[in-house]
């Protein structure tokens, strides 16, 4: 290459960018170092900056005062049927929305876009009052049940099919005397699956991290990794190596998961904001 | 007619269905929608009209504007309101500078940006909850590895929690932590939409390289930018999470110093047992953003104009 290209990074650029890198990191660095150390080694004038030799002792402790077991085991059956409610819905919706001609599609559409724009929290009153009236305070369904369908996956999967799916395609099964279900298994959801993945991999973060709703609709008697957290970071006398070694273990899942697929959750962002 | 109706009623019928159809593809996402999403949204403002409490949900008396009014005298809903205000800044600003600045580089032809991009997100990977329990153990006044790290510089340590400013930049700076890679990925997905012609050619022409990012890339980016800004801001009115960790209660602080609008309904609902003022608290957050929504719209509006 003679000319450098405009765009070649220099070595300001990699100098920048792994000052950042170590900046986004370091949080997690330490959770490591503070949750393998006792109270006493963090509550000293010079604190401890490598990982020591509590970790387990410290997990222990962490999962017996806040019973992050349960807390583990629930919020991995909610993120999962939320994952799955909400990428099945948002397909079967984003496709009529992507791909079928029908009365009041704008106006749906528009409906659905627009909520979009308002935050959750604002229906969380009455969302309460009906769940007391259903009976389901404390109890499981209450965070899975209003989070079953989302109005960015009904997007999400619409923006995806618009340009995934040839209307030829669809006009071949038609031709051939499909029905529309037949379509929508047999030609709709092969070519849906990349995006589904995508959609289906931030559902899951967004649900096994969602905070203000599940401290509202649960206790700490039957909690999810977050409100179990919570719990532990109220405790009369807070011991700072318990409360980092529980944070660990509810972040360990999500951390795994995003070191598997990182790079598609990277991706998926990058594409589902471009047209935002 | 009659005579054709036998052979047409056999061809409509599965017309029918599949004009039906589309609706049979929206019925699992509107029905729960409708009743989970749209239907307490729109009841909220019914409910604000209202005296609820929380251990007798059932039973509603109409007050009319009371609870707004018994709000808008409450000090400390200004002082909420006030610290939305601040602690909204403090992290929506920094966030998307620091964001426009990372993905500019992000956009340079590097080595190993996959694991640049990937440690960038991970931030977004880990809850509040998480992020906030780390953070208000980092900014911890005795024993903080802040205030360490301050002391070791020779600067004096600073009461992260209990001064209003240093606790509202501490809450700030674990949303821009979180967030500010989230934005970075965005902004670089709208940068890689922008030609490379237009750079190679305003290289050819003498362009410095902050002429092309001012000239070409920002112009480019103007969509993306106001994309972000919207969700930040409306991010930044609910806030939550952080200032309800930092130290543990749903006051934000001693004296309410970080006290946002999320948690003072949280307080006023969850705490204090009134729903029917908390759902006062929600109508007033919503028309806040509907408000910024506009002065958004407006502004973009209007730069749009000037470029022209």
């Amino acid at each position: 290459m003679k000319r450098r290209s405009p765009l070649q990074g220099g070595p300001l650029a990699y100098g920048v960018l792994i000052a950042a890198t170590l900046a986004f990191v370091f949080p997690f660095y330490w959770t490591l170092v503070a949750a393998s150390r006792s109270n006493s080694e963090l509550s000293s004038a010079t604190p401890a900056l490598t990982p020591g030799p509590n970790l387990f002792h410290n997990i222990g402790e962490a999962l017996q005062q806040a019973d992050i077991a349960t807390a583990l085991v629930n919020s991995l059956i909610v993120s999962a049927v939320v994952t799955a409610g909400v990428v099945l819905s948002s397909t079967l919706a984003g496709f009529a929305f992507a791909k079928l001609r029908f009365r009041g599609r704008g106006l749906l559409l528009a409906i659905t876009v627009g909520t979009m724009m308002i935050p959750p929290q604002l229906g969380v009153i009455p969302l309460f009052m009906v769940i007391v009236k259903l009976d389901l305070q404390n109890k499981l369904p209450s965070v899975i049940l209003p989070a079953l369908v989302s109005a960015f996956g009904v997007f999400f999967m619409r923006q995806f099919l618009v340009q995934a799916l040839p209307d030829e395609l669809i006009e071949a099964g038609r031709m051939d005397g499909a029905s529309s279900l037949r379509i929508f298994w047999s030609i709709v959801l092969p070519v849906a699956r990349p995006g589904m993945a995508v959609l289906g991999m931030l559902t899951f973060m967004a649900t096994w991290n969602d905070f203000f709703w599940p401290i509202v609709a649960l206790s700490s008697q039957n909690p999810t990794v977050q409100v179990a957290l919570k719990s532990l970071g109220q405790g009369y006398v807070p011991d700072q190596s318990i409360i980092m070694a529980g944070t660990l273990i509810g972040t360990l899942p999500v951390l795994l998961v995003f070191a598997l697929l990182g790079r598609q959750i990277v991706g998926g962002i990058m594409q589902g904001a471009v047209k935002g | 007619m009659a005579t054709l109706a036998t052979p047409l009623r056999a061809a409509a019928r599965p017309r029918r269905g599949a004009r039906l159809a589309p609706y049979g593809f929206l019925a699992p996402f509107f029905v729960l929608f409708a009743a989970f999403g749209l239907f307490p949204l729109l009841y909220t403002a019914y409910v604000s009209l209202h005296r609820v409490e929380l251990q007798t949900a059932d039973r509603m008396d109409w007050l009319g504007l009371q609870n707004y009014t018994r709000l808008f005298e409450d000090p400390f809903f200004w002082n909420a309101l006030r610290n939305t205000f601040t602690i909204g800044l403090l992290s929506t600003v920094p966030q998307l500078l620091l964001a426009l600045g990372l993905a500019h580089l992000l956009n340079y032809r590097l080595r190993g940006r996959t694991f640049f991009r990937v440690a960038m997100l991970m931030p977004y990977a880990t809850s509040v909850a998480a992020a906030t329990l780390v953070f208000a153990q980092l900014f911890g006044r005795d024993y903080g590895l802040i205030n360490w790290a301050l002391n070791t510089v020779g600067l004096s340590p600073v009461d992260w929690q209990a001064n209003t400013w240093a606790s509202q930049f501490g809450v700030s700076l674990i949303v821009t932590w979180r967030w500010t890679g989230y934005n970075a990925l965005i902004y670089l997905a709208g940068m890689q939409s922008i030609p490379q012609e237009l750079y190679e050619s305003a290289a050819v022409d003498g362009a410095s390289r902050w002429q092309q990012f001012r000239h070409i890339t920002l112009p480019g980016l103007r969509p993306t930018i106001v994309f972000t800004v919207v969700v930040s801001t409306i991010g930044a009115t609910q806030l939550f999470g952080e200032p309800l960790l930092y130290e543990g209660n749903s006051g934000g602080g001693i004296s309410h110093q970080y006290q946002t609008l999320g948690l003072y309904l949280y307080e006023q609902g969850w705490t204090f047992f009134h729903l029917g003022r908390a759902a006062a608290v929600a109508w007033v957050m919503f028309l806040l953003i509907v408000v910024l929504a506009l002065v958004n719209a407006a502004i973009a509006a209007r730069r749009n104009r000037t470029d022209r």
